[in-house]
C-alpha cells in the first residue's frame, strides 16, 4: 500500500480497503525502523494519530475532505507548524514553537493530511547536501538499497557497511528521503536555488519546483525573499499535480502571491507529441557534468524527437554568470533575513546582559553555525555603501540579464527546457565534505538555480540508475505559471522511462511482519 | 584560535598601509583589512571567529568579482521577477490578533507583557577593549 500513488491510495481509503489509522501506524513504524537515515527531526507521533482518527470518522461517514484526506504527509522544518517545534536544524530556533501553521501547511491539515513530522535539511536551507545541520546529516535511502549494493559488492572488499553512505542532496534532503523511503506520500521542501530539485534527483524521486509567486510563502522561514518557493516532493509526476492544485493560489499574508485564480488540475495525456518544442541549452553541457547524465540527457532528447517532438538546441548565455549573480543577490537577501534572529522576541538567547549589541552578537555567535555567519558577512560585504553598486546592483542587472535569456527562449516557440539537474549521482558522504559549503553550493547548483533567478517552474524527475545503481534524475522548465503544461510533460516522460522502484528489502521485511500482525484496537501514546 | 594577541598584531602590522580597500582596483580582488573585518562584524553582529572565516570571505569576494566581466550597460536592475505587477494590499481593517500571551510565550526573557532587552545606549566594545573570541 505504501508503493501506491496517492490517486490509488485515496482510492483505497474511500473504499475502506485501508483506513487512515492503518496508513498512519504504517507510516510511523516505517520512520522508526528508517531511523538511521535521520530523515525526521521531529515525528508527530501524537498529532498524526489523532488527525488519523478524525479522517477515518470522516471516511466513516462518506465526507472525505478530498484526494488529501487521510495521506500522511511530511513538512521540512523550516516550515511554521504551529504547536510542533520547528528549528531550521539551527541552535538559533531549537526548542521554538511557532504560534501558526504556514499557509501551505495549513492547506495540507484542511484537506485533511496527516503530518508525520518535520524533516531534517541544511542549517537555515543552506547548503546542497544536508549534512550542515545541527542534528546531524541525511543519509541517502539508497545507499541501502539492493540495487546499489549489489553493485558495491562487486566492487568493495570488506568496507563497513555503513561507513559508505550516500548523501541525500539538498537542503531538502529529509524530505527527499523520507518520500524514498515510503515514510510519507508526499513532503514540503523549500527551492531557493535548487534545494527541492536536487535531493530529489540524488533520491530518485520528483522534486517540483512551482512558479515563484504561485504558492505562498507565508510561514516559510525565509532566505532569500525574491527567490524562495516552497516545493513539493513525490514518488510519481501526478501525486506532485494534486498537491500544487491544493497549494497554489493567492494568499492575502503573501502579498508576493500572484492574484490570478488558480484551479486543481489533473495532467493530460500527451498524445500529439508534433506540437511540443524541447530546448536543449548548449551552455548546460560542461565539462564537469558526469558522462552517465550526459548520456542519459542525450537519451532523453532522443526520446522526445523519436516520438514526434522538435527538439531543438538553444544559448542561455549568461549561464555561466548565474552562479555568481545568485552567490551575491542570495548572501546580501541572506544578511538582510538573517538580521531578525536577535534572541529577544524567540529562539535562542545568549546569558550576557551587558547591552543590547553586545546580548546579540553572542546570541548569533552561538545561535548560527559557520556556513550561516559566512553567509551573512559576505552579504553584508556586499551591501557596504561602496560595494553596493559594484556588486549588488551589478547582480541586479545580471539576473534581468539571466531572466531575459530564458524569455527570448521561450519566445522563439520552445515549450520546455530539457536539462540535467546535478552533475552526477549522489556522492559518498566522506568524499563531500572535502569541500566546503560555498564551494559544493556553487558546484551543485549550477544547473538549478538560474531557474529560482527567472522564477520560472522547473522539476526533476528521476530517469534511470547509474552504473552504480543510483537514481539520476532530469529537469524540465516551463514558463512562468505555465505549471500545469511543465507537468504534463514531465508525466509524459516519466511514463516512458518507468524508472525502477527503490529495494529497500532489509528495512522492509522487518516491516512486512508489521503488516500482517498490527493490531488497531489499542494504541499506547507513549 | 583566533586570540586577541593575533588581532592586535594584524592591526599593528597592517596600520602603515590602511585604507579602505580600492574601489577601483583593476586586480578584482579585495584585501580584506582588520578594519573591513571590524566594520563587518559591527553591523552584521555576527563575528568571523576564525582566520578561515575570513579566508572565506575573500574567496567570496574573488568570486564575486567574476560579475565585472559582464557588460550591463543600459540593463535596469531586476528587484523582483513579478515586477510587472502589482502587490497586493490587504484592505487596513484588523481581522487577528490579540494574541500577546502566545507570543510572549517564545522569548526567555519577558516581565509582564514586556520583552526584556538589555541596555541599548552602551556602544559595541571596539576591537582592542574585546573579549579574546572563542571559535565556535
Amino acid at each position: 500500500m505504501l508503493g501506491r500513488t496517492l490517486r490509488e491510495v485515496s482510492e483505497a481509503l474511500k473504499q475502506g480497503l485501508v483506513t487512515p489509522t492503518e496508513l498512519c501506524q504504517r507510516c510511523l513504524s516505517l520512520i522508526k525502523k528508517t531511523k538511521i537515515l535521520n530523515a525526521y527531526i521531529t515525528v508527530s507521533e501524537e498529532v498524526a494519530l489523532k488527525q488519523a482518527e478524525e479522517s477515518e470518522k470522516r471516511y466513516k461517514k462518506g465526507h472525505s475532505l478530498g484526494d488529501l484526506d487521510g495521506i500522511p504527509v511530511a513538512v521540512k522544518d523550516n516550515f511554521s507548524t504551529a504547536g510542533i517545534e520547528t528549528t531550521c536544524a539551527s541552535n538559533m530556533l531549537k526548542g521554538y514553537v511557532p504560534p501558526y501553521n504556514a499557509t501551505v501547511v495549513q492547506k495540507l491539515l484542511d484537506q485533511g493530511a496527516l503530518l508525520m513530522g518535520k524533516t531534517n535539511l541544511d542549517e537555515f536551507a543552506m547548503g546542497s547536501g544536508s549534512t550542515d545541520g545541527i542534528f546531524g546529516p541525511v543519509k541517502n535511502p539508497w545507499s541501502y538499497s539492493k540495487q546499489y549494493r549489489e553493485k558495491r559488492k562487486q566492487k568493495s572488499h570488506g568496507e563497513s557497511e555503513d561507513s559508505h553512505w550516500l548523501i541525500t542532496g539538498g537542503s531538502s534532503g529529509g524530505s527527499a528521503a523520507a518520500v524514498s523511503a515510503f515514510t510519507c506520500f508526499a513532503a514540503l521542501g523549500s527551492d531557493t536555488g535548487g534545494s527541492t530539485r536536487n535531493p530529489a534527483a540524488h533520491c530518485g524521486v520528483v522534486g517540483l519546483k512551482p512558479s515563484y509567486g504561485l504558492v505562498s510563502r507565508h510561514g516559510l522561514i525565509p532566505l532569500v525573499n525574491s527567490m524562495d518557493v516552497p516545493g513539493i516532493l513525490t514518488r510519481c509526476v501526478d501525486d506532485a499535480a494534486i498537491v500544487l492544485g491544493i497549494l497554489a493560489g493567492h494568499d492575502p499574508k503573501d502579498s508576493t502571491t500572484i492574484q490570478d485564480p488558480v484551479k486543481p488540475f489533473t495532467l493530460p495525456s500527451l498524445t500529439d507529441m508534433s506540437k511540443l518544442c524541447i530546448g536543449i541549452p548548449k551552455e548546460y553541457l560542461t565539462p564537469e557534468l558526469s558522462s552517465e547524465v550526459q548520456s542519459l540527457w542525450s537519451k532523453a532528447a532522443n526520446l522526445f524527437e523519436s516520438e514526434g517532438a522538435k527538439v531543438i538546441e538553444v544559448s542561455l548565455p549568461h549561464t555561466s554568470y548565474s552562479i555568481v549573480c545568485y552567490h551575491v543577490l542570495c548572501t546580501s537577501e541572506v544578511a538582510s533575513n538573517m538580521a531578525r534572529f536577535d534572541g529577544l522576541e524567540y529562539g535562542h538567547r545568549c546569558d550576557t546582559d551587558v547591552s543590547t549589541e553586545a546580548m546579540y552578537a553572542a546570541t548569533r555567535r552561538e545561535g548560527f553555525n559557520d556556513v550561516v555567519r559566512g553567509r551573512i558577512l559576505s552579504g553584508n560585504f556586499f551591501l557596504l555603501k561602496e560595494n553596493y553598486e559594484n556588486y549588488f546592483v551589478k547582480a541586479q542587472k545580471v539576473r534581468r540579464l539571466i531572466a531575459r535569456d530564458f524569455v527570448n527562449v521561450f519566445n522563439s516557440g520552445v515549450d520546455v527546457l530539457l536539462t540535467p539537474t546535478t552533475l552526477s549521482e549522489a556522492v559518498p558522504h566522506t568524499e563531500f565534505i572535502r569541500e566546503d559549503n560555498r564551494t559544493r553550493s556553487a558546484q551543485d547548483d549550477l544547473f538549478t538555480q538560474a531557474v529560482n533567478m527567472a522564477g520560472l517552474p522547473a522539476v526533476s524527475v528521476p530517469m534511470a540508475l547509474s552504473s552504480q545503481g543510483l537514481p539520476i534524475g532530469l529537469q524540465f522548465i516551463g514558463r512562468a505559471f505555465c505549471d500545469q503544461q511543465l507537468l504534463t510533460v514531465a508525466k509524459w516522460f516519466e511514463k516512458q522511462v518507468q524508472f525502477p522502484v527503490i529495494q529497500l528489502q532489509e528495512l522492509m521485511d522487518d516491516c512486512s511482519s508489521i503488516f500482517e500482525n498490527e493490531k488497531l484496537a489499542s494504541v499506547s501514546l507513549k | 584560535m583566533w586570540t586577541r594577541r593575533v588581532w592586535l598584531g594584524l592591526r599593528a602590522s597592517a596600520g602603515g598601509r590602511r585604507g579602505f580597500p580600492s574601489k577601483a582596483d583593476p586586480q578584482g580582488s579585495r584585501r580584506v583589512t582588520a578594519e573591513l573585518i571590524e566594520h563587518l562584524e559591527r553591523l552584521a553582529l555576527v563575528d568571523f571567529g576564525s582566520q578561515e572565516a575570513v579566508a572565506r570571505l575573500e574567496k567570496a569576494i574573488a568570486f564575486a568579482d567574476r560579475l565585472r566581466a559582464v557588460d550591463t550597460d543600459g540593463v535596469e536592475p531586476m528587484e523582483s521577477v513579478l515586477e510587472d505587477r502589482c502587490l497586493y494590499l490587504r484592505s487596513d481593517n484588523v481581522v487577528e490578533g490579540n494574541c500577546a500571551e502566545e507570543l510572549l510565550q517564545n522569548s526567555h526573557h519577558v516581565v509582564e507583557e514586556y520583552f526584556v532587552a538589555p541596555p541599548g545606549n552602551i556602544s559595541w566594545p571596539k576591537l582592542d577593549e574585546k573579549e579574546p573570541f572563542s571559535h565556535c
